[in-house]
């Protein structure tokens, strides 16, 4: 079947009205779970699978994908406007979405985010469309070292996050990778750091951590003073970009799309690593780097491609390999099974229907989500005008419920206390949150593909640099380490990372 | 309050307890079940269960609702139930890892056997033995001539300490007396994933996971490790019919917590035979690669016989390998 007709049948089977009604019920409780702290998308879409029974295949699967991708469009709300990341990836758009907010650019920075992830959605959307199976073949040449030498590439050029002390940010991303270590050892079975906890046997909560060190430090560090709170923004300028932040968008969101795109395809994962790349390169990239940190329209625009076009990508393995590339992508598989329809390789040919209609349902959904968003960035701006003795509390409550309702692991809301507690800590030595998020997702991963290719080479350490991608990738990295050491450079570096304590 | 009146309230509770529990046990259900899945959703044993809840659901004329309690290889979620109120209201669906538990962690907080009313089996899934699709032998015989000639240097991937595929590579090793390089991955889509690229030779995964890919030509098929052929898959050859003395299925059981009322086990029980007759289970399980298991299976004593037997039987294999969870 050629790609016109492909299309045209996945177009006819997504606009079917109650097929537009799914994807738009997707797409808005996707955007709600992801404002709301806690509650990401794998919560929501394990309590929506068993009313997923009664729709049709292709009804429940839009669906299932819409709460997914609006998910992302949503999880940026958070931690733009109160510092609260609901996932990896919008960790880095706190970063400096955070700070415009606090600028008075809650506005500017909310619309970046959505225009960013509707241009970056598309574009994944196509390759989905246009290139989907050799992608998905291409991805597989990715083994253990590979994957290997891309994190410690992603770690090697993540120093960036930081907008301090260099040292400190490396002491965080060490601290991270510690506590990544908790649970049982993926290899032996041998629980770490657990403490005869079983309940810790799985490891840390992402989201406990997150909403730990970044929202409820921040809150702690808003108490101590009264009066010199500034988590209320003053006032706020504009809702709307100005032409000039349109121009310092535009090449950040087409390097976050390219990136996030590569990255989103890769089943061991990339999608991961695409925000945090995308800030690191757009940090490295800009004429402005010390502007990072303190409300660099960049600092969203990119990641936020980045995180798009990886979340849209990513269904790529899934739909062409029966593979899933996340915990999420894990749930679809189930959602498939329980219509009736084992994912893999032949859900292309058997149910073309199924297959393009779904594809074409991701850009209907992306469109809505940008017709959706904009017109609530007013509303979300408004949100900062509650009260913060009412606003915060409530974000608490709403996120150790969203914590505990993952699970049902009382651990997991244990865990937002006592990071919420080392998070304020760590702020007051001047140490930055994002470096050891950062630490935490990818040092897993790191010791994952690290010994399972150990395993597999049976315990020949060349094989790291006799793989030709794995090579390349190690390569760069070694290239960013002597980049970061060279003299000159450093003097450079020096005006960078200006000690701002 | 003085000691008489809490005395006096305490046994009014006591007594209005006793009471309300002769009342449950006939009227049961009057709310909502709950059925802990020990494993994330979206994973074949979650399948399993949310098949079979929607259907007794409709029998029972009360929600069975499926609750996903992952982590520490399925021994949080069953801890759980052993721990819950024996109301008939939390039940436990489990696989076979419910009779590894007890000696891959030996430190386990419960006994499977004496915390648990067993209800019935529900389905014993097929495993097939797979590998790379550019994997030299081609026949399950040559199959076992190249891992005995080259022993270590054959990677077996597995889905993690106490998964199925784990325990399929510990009985293939002890058949063919040698030892494999065995690989973990973090679940049954990752290790997949490096078998359709090449990146590892072989595993002994659930036909759950590898029939589309074997349909497909992904990957290479050796045999199946049931006592009969698969429906979907009539020509790949049993274990059995290769001369492999290797049989195992991924069996699935519904338990209630010590204690449970019988009427409510037996309520329970026949609620679960039926669901087992239902068409769309039968056909999802078709597609699956299983079949339910028969009424007579579907039982309590049969349960109870199974697990007995398979914990001892594990014990035996886990030991000699020498592998631990904790």
């Amino acid at each position: 079947m050629d790609m016109i007709a492909s299309l045209s049948l996945g177009f006819s089977v997504a606009l079917d009205p109650m097929n537009i009604l799914y994807c738009f019920i997707g797409v808005l409780l996707g955007t709600l779970v992801g404002v709301l702290p806690g509650i990401g998308p794998t919560a929501t879409i394990a309590m929506l699978l068993p009313i997923t029974f009664s729709l049709s295949p292709a009804g429940a699967l839009i669906m299932l994908a819409g709460i997914y991708y609006g998910a992302q469009y949503g999880g940026s709300t958070t931690a733009i406007l109160i510092n609260l990341p609901g996932e990896s990836s919008s960790a880095v758009t706190a970063i400096d979405g955070y700070e415009m907010a606090k600028k008075g650019r809650a506005g500017p920075a909310l619309a970046t985010a959505a225009l960013g992830s509707f241009f970056a959605g598309t574009v994944g959307t196509l390759l989905l469309a246009f290139f989907a199976p050799p992608l998905a073949r291409a991805a597989l040449n990715f083994g253990a070292p590979e994957y290997f030498a891309l994190i410690v590439l992603g770690l090697l050029m993540s120093i960036a996050l930081a907008h301090g002390s260099i040292l400190k940010a490396l002491g965080m991303i060490v601290l991270g990778l510690l506590l990544g270590m908790v649970g049982q050892d993926i290899y032996t079975g041998q629980p770490r750091f657990t403490m005869g906890v079983r309940e810790l046997y799985s490891g840390l909560n992402f989201v406990s951590v997150a909403v730990g060190v970044f929202g409820v430090a921040e809150i702690l560090r808003n108490l101590e003073n009264e009066k010199g709170r500034d988590v209320m923004v003053k006032a706020v300028k504009n809702l709307w970009l100005t032409k000039d932040d349109f121009k310092r968008i535009i090449a950040p969101v087409l390097r976050g799309t390219a990136l996030g795109s590569v990255l989103g395809i890769l089943p061991g994962g990339g999608h991961i690593l695409a925000s945090f790349a995308s800030y690191s390169a757009e940090k490295r990239l800009s004429k402005h780097p010390e502007e990072f940190g303190h409300g660099a329209i960049e600092g969203v625009a990119g990641p936020e491609s980045a995180n798009n076009a990886a979340a849209q990508t990513s269904f790529i393995p899934l739909m062409t390999l029966g593979i899933p590339a996340h915990p999420v992508m894990a749930l679809m598989v189930g959602a498939f099974i329980l219509q009736g329809i084992t994912p893999g390789p032949n859900v292309i040919n058997d149910q073309p229907a199924l297959f393009w209609g779904i594809i074409a349902s991701m850009w209907i959904g992306n469109v809505m989500l940008v017709l959706l968003n904009l017109p609530l960035i007013g509303l979300w701006v408004k949100l900062l005008s509650i009260p913060y003795r009412a606003l915060f509390p409530a974000i608490v409550l709403f996120a150790c419920i969203g914590c505990y309702s993952i699970n049902q692991n009382i651990y997991d809301v244990y865990a937002i206390a006592f990071f919420g507690v080392l998070g304020y800590v760590l702020m007051r030595f001047g140490c930055e949150p994002a470096p050891l998020l950062l630490g935490f997702v990818l040092g897993p991963l790191l010791e994952e593909h690290l010994r399972r290719a150990m395993i597999i080479s049976r315990g020949d350490a060349t094989v790291f640099i006799t793989r030709p991608i794995s090579a390349t990738l190690l390569g760069l990295a070694v290239l960013a380490v002597v980049i970061a050491v060279l003299p000159s450079i450093r003097r450079k570096r020096k005006e960078v990372f200006v000690e701002d304590d | 309050m003085n000691k008489n009146t809490v005395t006096l309230a305490a046994s009014m509770l006591a007594a209005g307890l006793a009471f309300s529990g002769t009342v449950l046990a006939q009227d049961y259900p009057t709310k909502p079940i709950t059925v802990v899945v020990p494993f994330s959703a979206g994973g074949p044993t979650d399948t399993v269960a949310r098949l079979i809840a929607e259907v007794m659901s409709q029998d029972l004329g009360q929600q069975v609702v499926v609750q996903n309690v992952g982590g520490a290889g399925g021994t949080l979620g069953a801890g759980q139930v052993a721990t819950a109120q024996a109301d008939g209201y939390t039940l436990l669906l489990h696989h076979i890892g419910m009779s590894t538990a007890p000696t891959l962690y030996r430190s386990l907080p419960y006994d499977p056997t004496v915390d648990f009313a067993p209800i019935g089996l529900i389905t014993s899934v097929p495993m097939t033995l797979v590998a790379k699709k550019d994997f030299e032998p081609t026949t399950l015989a040559e199959l076992m001539d190249y891992i005995k000639a080259n022993g270590e240097n054959v990677t077996y991937a597995h889905a993690g300490i106490g998964s199925a595929s784990q325990l399929c590579g510990m009985l293939l090793m002890d058949a063919l007396d040698t030892q494999m390089t065995t690989v973990p991955y973090q679940g049954a889509g990752p290790a997949m994933t490096d078998i359709i690229g090449g990146q590892i030779d072989m595993i002994c995964d659930q036909s759950t996971n590898t029939t589309s890919q074997i349909q497909a030509g992904e990957v290479k098929a050796y045999a199946v490790t049931t006592a009969a052929r698969l429906g979907n898959l009539p020509d790949l050859p049993t274990t059995a019919e290769g001369g492999l003395d290797l049989q195992i299925g991924v069996w699935h059981g519904l338990y209630a917590p010590a204690g449970t009322d019988a009427a409510i086990i037996t309520k329970l029980e026949a609620a679960l035979q039926k669901a087992l007759t239902d068409e769309t289970v039968i056909s999802r399980f078709a597609e699956l690669g299983t079949v339910p298991v028969t009424a007579a299976e579907a039982t309590p004593a049969a349960l109870t016989e199974l697990l007995t037997s398979q914990i001892a039987l594990w014990k035996g294999v886990i030991e000699a390998a020498g592998v631990y969870a904790d």
